[in-house]
């Protein structure tokens, strides 16, 4: 395989790796919603992220052509191999976790798949057309409940400002390529990302503005997912999600 | 968030154009904005519509079982005010 079609799987696998964690993690809230209209709304969501998962891995498993399945690339992979940013593995946390780490993704795939949509891989085009129509409606779900809980009681101003501040560092990789992601940019297939942050800034502070929330101080920031270099909570995260494959090799529905 | 403080909305659905909005169901949400997500959340998974409208359910005035009598009854012994009273042409096939 060519490198840049090599560097074109790591990709499109990239991407669904982003989606696939995300969507599980929000699955993570199915029947423990705050209340039962949450509920549904919020695996509504994780639904839509593992779905995008799902057209991505085919895409990647066409290219590959070794036999190998969106399922096998889902299941059969440990944590090195996963290239997910690392915000996207954090556990859920309180609500105000979940959605205050849903508006930095959901702002963030905004301006992300409205440039994939122009994408010269017809099949990134596409994906991010459909994507950007869910997106739109995630971030409209997200901006408001910050708004709500930021401008809300006392205790949920702070939980979300300390939701916050936790994750704020987290943001950092989303901009920053690698040289692979780079050659693909410049061939017009994939995104420059680091061309995305000042939109994704003004937007955040914007949002948490008038949800009379603190923007946290740039002083700290972490990495790697894109290198396979994740944090503890993925292994544990892979471990519940593969293990019916892992014991029952190539079951299916 | 304790859902018993969160005010009922009914939801009423287009399912397509041209047609009326029909009563689906209601549900609970903090103001009408979040009702009509929740809706589409609820009812719309499966483009069931084109147009939603969410009405809180306190803002309905409903009529009671004890008004069936004054409210209903005096038109049945009137079958003349009814459509169904009156033999049509056979020109006109449907009414």
């Amino acid at each position: 395989m060519e490198s840049n079609q090599q560097a074109l799987l790591d990709y499109y696998i990239a991407l669904g790796d982003d989606s696939l964690i995300l969507g599980h993690r929000l699955s993570e809230w199915c029947r423990n919603g705050p209340f039962l209209e949450e509920d549904l709304a919020l695996t509504n969501v994780a639904l839509d992220f593992i779905g995008r998962a799902r057209m991505f891995y085919s895409r990647a498993a066409e290219l590959e052509d070794k036999g190998r399945g969106e399922d096998d690339i889902a299941y059969l992979r440990d944590c090195r191999e996963y290239r997910n940013f690392l915000i996207n593995e954090l556990p859920v946390g309180d609500f105000a976790f979940t959605m205050a780490r849903q508006l930095m993704v959901d702002v963030y795939d905004m301006g992300f798949f409205a440039e994939l949509a122009q994408s010269k891989e017809p099949m990134l085009a596409a994906i991010a057309a459909k994507a950007i129509k869910e997106s739109r409606y995630h971030l409209r779900r997200s901006e408001e409940w910050i708004k709500r809980l930021g401008d809300g009681t006392e205790e949920s101003h702070e939980r979300v400002q300390s939701a916050f501040d936790l994750l704020w560092g987290y943001a950092a990789e989303m901009f920053e390529m690698s040289d692979d992601e780079q050659q693909l940019a410049d061939a017009g297939i994939a995104v420059k990302r680091s061309t995305l942050k000042q939109n994704w800034t003004s937007a955040m502070h914007r949002i948490m503005k008038q949800a009379t929330l603190d923007i946290p101080a740039d002083n700290w920031a972490i990495g790697g997912g894109r290198q396979g270099e994740h944090t503890e909570h993925l292994g544990y995260l892979l471990a519940e999600m593969q293990f019916l494959q892992r014991s029952y090799p190539g079951q299916q529905w | 968030m304790n859902q018993q403080s969160l005010p009922l909305f009914e939801i009423f659905i287009r399912s397509k154009r041209g047609l009326d909005h029909r009563h689906v169901g209601s549900l609970h949400a903090e103001d009408s904005e979040q009702a009509l997500e929740y809706a589409r959340d609820v009812y719309l998974r499966r483009s069931e519509g084109v147009s939603i409208w969410v009405v809180r359910s306190s803002d309905i005035t409903a009529s009671q079982e004890s008004d069936v009598a004054s409210f209903y009854d005096p038109m049945d012994d009137k079958p003349y005010r009814h459509a169904t009273h009156y033999k049509l042409p056979k020109e006109v096939d449907n009414m």
